[in-house]
């Protein structure tokens, strides 16, 4: 008399399980190759607004982003609702744009510099102001290269 | 096993896909998968100060585009839906000089931009997605006509040619105010 055959008259036997790993180490590595690390907290509220006629933005390591917005529900107690500029990961003045493009130019070798871009991330409220100063201060900063981020899409 | 009696043991490997199901979860969470896209734009160098003035364009040849605080448009003197704004721009550009008081041929058409502190930044993306819409629009033209390919399909050379005859000059004004309120 084997143990085994104590209960089941004649059940299902068990599916084996073996390749359970294999096939989720196949999804992990899928997910590792095809997504990028999130690079930093926002601190604003940014929904781009929608354009047809976008580009792909590449180069990933060349971006710098600049992130402009009305700061989110959490910080409006203490920072208001008025949009703000965040670099990195704090808040910024316009007038730190340009040693923040100076740092982004020093981190990369000397040959990269002209293909370096500027993504602006900016909230579709937010208003042509702040942005003209931020492209004033890209110009004084001789990062001439932009991107205005936006989603695919009309309206 | 027959060859070594009192090898190792096998290792329980039931234990690994949790382990990897725990990976899996930690890189969905912390990555992100979404494209960046946006629109392409190259800004002027700073004006120096010893630089002569720039050559005269004769009036004809420029498209004026204001946008105002109210996110209004006033296209050449006059008010436009910026759903009308693609076909206008597209006319001007295309206009070779059968308009006298509209540009001479694309290669000279320049469309000048200018907006409002007070504008809203989505107006002012519809309203360049719109003109680089219209130039879009014109280059496929033309590749299809001359080569029978869409634009974004022919390869480097062929696209600098269409370039060429639809140079995208889209100028944007330094920066003041239109329609006072900040």
């Amino acid at each position: 008399m084997s143990k085994f055959r104590k209960n089941g008259k004649k059940g299902m036997p068990a599916i084996s399980t073996a390749s359970l790993p294999d096939i989720v180490f196949m999804l992990l590595f899928f997910f590792m190759v095809t997504t990028v690390m999130r690079e930093t907290t926002l601190f604003v509220k940014v929904q781009t607004p929608k354009a047809t006629e976008i580009k792909k933005l590449e180069k990933k390591s060349l971006v710098s982003y600049i992130y402009i917005g009305s700061p989110i529900k959490r910080l409006q107690a203490s920072f208001g609702s008025a949009a703000r500029i965040q670099l990195n990961d704090a808040f910024a003045t316009v007038e730190e744009i340009q040693e923040f493009i100076a740092t982004e130019q020093q981190a990369r070798d000397e040959k990269e510099i002209p293909y370096m871009t500027t993504s602006i991330k900016a909230d579709e409220t937010a208003k042509m102001g702040v942005i003209t100063d931020v492209k004033q201060e890209l110009r004084k900063a001789n990062a001439l290269k932009i991107n205005y981020s936006t989603r695919k899409g009309t309206y | 096993m027959a060859s070594n009696r009192r090898g190792l043991p096998e290792i329980n490997a039931g234990s690994m896909a949790d382990i990897a199901f725990l990976l899996l979860i930690f890189f969905l969470v912390t990555t992100t998968m979404d494209q960046d896209t946006g629109i392409n734009r190259k800004l002027p160098p700073m004006p120096d100060s010893e630089q002569e003035t720039p050559p005269e364009i004769n009036a004809k040849n420029i498209y004026v585009v204001l946008i105002n605080s109210n996110n209004q448009l006033l296209v050449e003197g006059e008010k436009m839906q910026i759903s009308d704004l693609k076909a206008g721009a597209k006319q001007f550009i295309n206009n070779n000089g059968m308009d006298p008081r509209s540009s001479d041929n694309p290669e000279k058409a320049i469309i000048s931009l200018q907006n409002d502190r007070g504008t809203e930044y989505k107006t002012y993306i519809r309203v360049q997605n719109e003109l680089a819409a219209a130039y879009t629009e014109l280059r496929n033209d033309a590749s299809l006509g001359k080569f029978g390919e869409r634009y974004a399909d022919l390869d480097k050379t062929k696209q600098k040619e269409i370039r060429k005859m639809y140079p995208q000059k889209i100028s944007e004004a330094e920066p003041k105010n239109i329609g006072g309120n900040e």
